[in-house]
């Protein structure tokens, strides 16, 4: 048993930094009380304002310490309701290192680990001054990996060059794709609607952006934060797993661990297809989305690559599903009659390893599930279905978003399917345990 | 009814009490709002109350073929590595939940069941997707399924 380590403090700049939007809110106020110097006692209610915000955020910082224990990272928080909580670090799904704008003009970063299961706890570490993040990184990976001596210095300058670039996304052609995508072209049409009303009536216009603000705030944000968190971001595989780096204002580096990819999934929207683009996303083990989660947890699925050829996202899929099963075969002509604007879409393969799918109505979404990933397998037969003799498979993972399923097969196909999938999948994992 | 399922396969069934309940579940209420109707028919002397009750009457009767069907389509087989569930009527569905990729088993009972002493017997994966679920289990078969499964599941556990 390893010894305890002395427990850590964030860095004391963290509950700035974390302020965010708040702390900038904060420096506007302080302006006019630094410009009218002389007008102090006007100013005392921001003045308490502001001390009890700073206070607020000192006692956090205080309050809040962690360490590594073990295989543990212990995280205790809390002022009132004292919460201490541990993260086993063999559940380590993927490790992230965030630096929004702010953490980058302080020079720190936060450190996420997410984790499997349901329940979900995202471990957060914010922040951590910069240089230190990417050292203990490198060691809780090692830890994830069960390495028990923390002694990373010793082989982590070899391991450091050892990454290799897959893919980068070309700015001019992530600039094009979020044009051309459903925010984007929300997002325009919002624009070019008020550009409109502009040159045709500036006293509407006015009105219009009064009262649709929001609209179009909300608007250029979606838009602006996609491309925030997509800018340049590059694949890499290195020994720890793949390998994401990204951002423009915010950098983020998203470490995930090998054989922690529960399905892949590449979709290609209706514009694209024309350019023979496509988008490639991982899904990992972790929190279910649940009802009223919005964009935040939407953005867990991993975007691998937010736009690219399809031959380059084929690529990247051969290293992620190896043996990734092709010749997809179509169902029957009879499907068309209970999926008309899916069927163009359906079909499926499998290997000895692995399951691919694809659908869609208008965008076409591929899936690729290995099979020792597989959670459960149903079998589901409509009354529609039934007179037409068709069935589906869903192919359950543990993941968020993928949802693999062989739609309106044969009904003596899909029986016989279900009975070869059941048998692979258990194959596969008794190979996977026995690795 | 046909069997998706592989051949070979012994099926169990849900307890028959479960279809005892399910069709007190239909009756009692049909029975209850006919009464109410028959009352306010007889109270206020309006003939169209009376024919509202004997269509709930009706509504009753004819809804038991079909909770039959419905307890008789509940099924699930315990293979060598895996567990099947079937149910469904005009859906059916079957489910194959590896015992290794079990996380954690539900037994519950509500006030209705308890006092037909039944347990509905839940699974849980990782995925949430899995909808395994066997109702109506007589207390002592879910409890032996319960430890059977815990066990199975112990022996074959596999990583996410």
């Amino acid at each position: 048993m390893t010894v305890p380590e002395e427990w850590q403090r964030l860095h004391p700049l963290s509950p700035v930094v974390r302020g965010g939007r708040g702390t900038i809110a904060i420096g506007i106020l302080l302006v006019p009380i630094a410009l009218g110097g002389d007008k102090l006692s006007s100013a005392v209610p921001q003045m308490i304002v502001i001390a009890v915000l700073i206070g607020a955020g000192f006692v956090s910082w205080l309050v809040t310490r962690w360490r590594v224990e073990g295989d543990d990272l212990h995280i205790e928080t809390g002022l009132l309701r004292r919460r201490s909580i541990r993260f086993p670090l063999s559940q380590v799904q993927a490790i992230d290192v965030i630096r929004p704008g702010l953490a980058r003009m302080f020079r720190v970063a936060e450190l996420r680990l997410r984790m499997a299961g349901s329940s979900g706890a995202t471990a957060r570490l914010a922040y951590l001054p910069e240089r230190e993040v990417e050292p203990l990184r490198d060691r809780l990976l090692a830890l994830a990996r069960g390495a028990r001596d923390d002694r990373p210095e010793t082989e982590q300058p070899s391991e450091q060059q050892e990454e290799r670039v897959l893919a980068q996304v070309d700015t001019w052609r992530l600039v094009v794709s979020i044009l051309v995508s459903d925010v984007g072209v929300v997002a325009e049409a919002i624009l070019v609607g008020f550009a409109i009303a502009a040159v045709l009536s500036p006293h509407a216009a006015a009105a219009i952006a009064s009262g649709g603000a929001v609209w179009i705030i909300s608007a250029v944000t979606v838009v602006w934060r996609r491309f925030n968190q997509l800018y340049r971001l590059r694949v890499a595989e290195g020994p720890e797993g793949l390998h994401l780096h990204g951002g423009l204002v915010a950098l983020t580096t998203e470490v995930i661990r090998p054989g922690r990819v529960q399905a892949v999934r590449m979709v290609e929207p209706f514009l694209w297809r024309a350019v023979g683009w496509c988008r490639l996303e991982v899904d990992l083990a972790g929190r279910q989305r649940r009802k009223g989660e919005g964009e935040a947890a939407r953005g867990q699925m991993r975007t691998l690559l937010p736009v690219g050829h399809r031959a380059l996202a084929l690529e990247l899929v051969d290293l992620l599903v190896p043996d990734r099963p092709r010749d997809l075969s179509p169902p029957p002509r009879r499907a068309f009659w209970k999926s008309p604007l899916r069927y163009r879409n359906l079909a499926w393969a499998r290997s000895d390893s692995a399951v691919a799918t694809t659908s869609g109505r208008l965008r076409r979404i591929s899936s690729w599930v290995p099979l020792e990933k597989v959670q459960s397998l149903r079998h589901v037969e409509g009354p529609l279905q039934r007179r037409l003799g068709l069935a589906s498979i869903h192919v359950d993972t543990a993941g968020k978003a993928v949802h693999a399923t062989l739609r309106d097969r044969d009904r003596a196909e899909s029986t016989q399917a279900l009975a070869e999938l059941a048998e692979l999948a258990r194959a596969a994992r008794r190979a996977q345990a026995t690795a | 009814m046909d069997s998706v399922a592989p051949d070979r396969v012994e099926w169990r069934t849900p307890s028959p009490r479960l279809l005892r309940l399910r069709r007190l579940e239909v009756v009692v209420p049909a029975l209850l709002a006919a009464v109410a109707l028959a009352v306010i028919g007889a109270v206020s002397g309006t003939a169209a109350a009376f024919g509202v009750a004997a269509g709930a009457v009706l509504a009753g009767v004819l809804a038991l073929p079909i909770v039959g069907r419905r307890y008789r389509s509940w099924g699930y087989a315990e293979r060598e590595d895996d567990l099947l569930v079937r149910r469904g009527v005009l859906f059916a569905r079957l489910t194959v939940v590896p015992y290794g990729r079990m996380q954690f088993i539900d037994v519950t009972a509500g006030p209705l069941e308890r006092i037909f002493s039944l347990a509905t017997v839940k699974l849980h994966t990782a995925a949430a997707a899995t909808d395994a679920r066997i109702p109506g289990l007589a207390q002592k078969e879910a409890t032996r399924l319960r430890d059977r499964l815990a066990e199975l599941g112990e022996a074959q556990a596999a990583g996410l």
